[in-house]
């Protein structure tokens, strides 16, 4: 069996406490906050952020942190949502927080090991994600890992007095085992 | 002169009162076409204890924003179904629409209707909410001629994200925005 | 606004993503980098910790709380502020937006900041700006962190308008809210009573599009 955990360019690892620092400091880049939060950006509170990843686990979310395989530096994470066994189906949501690890394939890659993960762990029939309408970079990425567009819910992202809308797409078991097996 | 935005013509809004709604709610429940129909989660009557329960932890999770009518006949005053927005995004204006008739005597009089009709009301001139969304399944088509007809427009079609009955269905995303029910109701 | 066709049967990878056919890129948004950063401020976490000590710093100096709040002034524990901060987080309803103000040059806390009740169907907010430091005042630290309230109010909760309160003993505040668009709305006429004398609340208000006029 394959490493379930280990890509190309990244690791998937276990989302830590210890990291609510590093976290932190990432929503201080609003850009990337704004992109990612659907509840309006604050900064994080280091302590409250690490007290909340203390609680217990949700069992329908799995968390994960993005670490690069050269020097194991921590530049994101990436997270299955809602997980519902009886359909079949979960959320997926990804950030690459280290600004210079964006563009270069990193995040690719982990969201490949992430869906591996989905299907062949958890054994899910579909992974959906929603994605502002404006954030071009990520949903080419999307598309390249097999995300299927399947629509947008109009006018759902308002900020800086634009009503942008929100881009659901979606991957199916047998989508994803051809792309994999190619 | 401000609207009238609980009475209607064959119906009315209520609160939930968990002595009153409980029984029948529960029995709703016992009836799987109900609860396929309305519910992702996996069809389960529930007893009134557990009906009272659920409802708690539905005000709970509201913190304060808790936006729940229970639908009752003006003629006999009985609980026939419910209407619920909820996951309000106050800052996108966005929030979902939940409702339901309990029972299957009582579809295919105009409740739902009436019931969409005050829903989007309240929720446009009340809540100012900029859009509503709506969640149903493929195989429900009551429930997409009913949205449809209501001026709503299927925005997402999530495929095969449901299971039941041995095969996968798609989901339906709808949504309607509060200028297009404006200009249809002013 | 995306175009009005109904989405009922799914569209194929669609090569082109736009809403209104118009297509932009990330850097065409503006403020999207520095929504917290401001020219001698940052808005920062709120932390019921911190917050105890600074309240006990500030309110050695009794004018500080008298500025800031109608309540009678105190000298404050570090230690039962914290506690009564803490609590306070814990009631703070979901449209509430407590945050502390840094001097970025050295990391120094140097006042607290708040927009309050956000989410409403009416769509405006409290807002509350106070800088601690007496040697501080006066030198626009106020002003440049109630811009910052007041863009994240504007361009990220999209609120409508937002409103304050304060006193007539103030003026210096009240300078600089006018320097800043807020409107002069109303006075609740000797309502606070300090120092022997009699004062007015003063209400004021400032709508988006002055706001976003004063800001172009």
């Amino acid at each position: 069996m394959n490493n379930l955990f280990t890509g190309t360019l990244v690791r998937l690892v276990a989302q830590d406490p210890e990291n609510a620092a590093t976290i932190a400091s990432w929503a201080k880049d609003t850009v990337y906050a704004r992109l990612l939060a659907v509840e309006p950006v604050t900064p994080l509170n280091p302590k409250a952020l690490r007290e909340r990843m203390e609680r217990p686990h949700n069992e329908t979310f799995f968390r994960f942190g993005v670490r690069t395989l050269a020097d194991d530096k921590l530049i994101g994470f990436v997270i299955l949502m809602h997980v519902n066994h009886t359909h079949g189906d979960a959320f997926v949501g990804i950030g690459m927080g280290d600004a210079d690890y964006r563009g270069k394939g990193y995040g690719t890659d982990a969201m490949n090991l992430v869906l591996r993960y989905a299907f062949q762990e958890l054994n899910l029939h579909r992974v959906s994600l929603d994605a502002v309408v404006t954030n071009a970079r990520a949903i080419r990425s999307y598309e390249k890992c097999g995300f299927v567009h399947e629509g947008q819910t109009r006018g759902t992202e308002f900020r800086n007095g634009v009503h942008d809308n929100l881009v659901t797409m979606g991957i199916l078991r047998g989508e994803w085992e051809k792309l994999a097996n190619r | 002169m401000l609207q009238q935005l609980f009475e209607g013509e064959k119906i009315r809004f209520a609160a939930f009162d968990a002595e009153k709604d409980a029984e029948v709610f529960s029995k709703w429940t016992h009836d799987p076409e109900f609860l396929r129909l309305t519910e992702y989660e996996a069809a389960r009557p529930l007893a009134p204890f557990h009906i009272k329960k659920k409802f708690e932890e539905m005000e709970k999770d509201a913190h304060g924003d808790f936006y729940y009518f229970v639908i009752r006949t003006k003629e006999d005053d009985r609980a026939i179904g419910f209407a619920h927005i909820r996951w309000i995004e106050w800052n996108h204006g966005n929030a979902r629409l939940n409702m339901g008739i309990g029972s299957l005597d009582d579809r295919g009089k105009g409740f739902g209707s009436e019931t969409m009709q005050m829903i989007l009301r309240y929720a446009f001139e009340e809540l100012n909410l900029y859009r509503l969304s709506a969640d149903t399944f493929e195989y429900n088509e009551g429930a997409q001629k009913f949205l449809l007809k209501h001026g709503w427009q299927c925005e997402v079609r999530r495929r095969e994200a449901v299971y039941r009955d041995g095969r996968y269905w798609d989901g339906l995303a709808f949504g309607i925005l509060a200028e297009e029910w404006q200009a249809a109701n002013r | 606004m995306a175009s009005r066709e109904s989405l009922i049967a799914y569209r194929v990878s669609q090569r082109v993503i736009s809403t209104s056919d118009r297509r932009y890129a990330i850097s065409d948004m503006p403020t999207m980098n520095n929504l917290f950063t401001g020219k001698l401020t940052r808005l920062v976490a709120f932390d019921p910790e911190k917050m105890g000590e600074l309240a006990a710093k500030w309110s050695r100096d009794s004018e500080f709380y008298q500025l800031f709040d109608s309540d009678p002034t105190l000298p404050r524990n570090a230690k039962r502020a914290q506690e009564h901060f803490r609590e306070r987080a814990e009631k703070d309803r979901a449209g509430d937006f407590p945050f502390l103000v840094q001097a970025p040059q050295d990391e120094r806390l140097i006042g607290e900041g708040a927009l309050m009740h956000a989410f409403s169907p009416h769509h405006n907010a409290w807002v509350a700006i106070g800088i601690g430091e007496r040697e501080l005042w006066g030198k626009g630290y106020g002003s440049d962190a109630l811009n910052l309230l007041l863009r994240f109010a504007f361009q990220e909760l999209n609120l409508h308008r937002v409103n304050l309160g304060t006193f007539e003993y103030n003026p210096r505040a009240i300078r600089a809210y006018e320097k800043i668009g807020f409107v002069h709305e109303g006075r609740v006429r000797r309502s606070m009573r300090r120092d022997g004398k009699r004062w007015d609340n003063v209400y004021m208000g400032i709508l988006r599009e002055e706001w976003e006029n004063a800001n172009r």
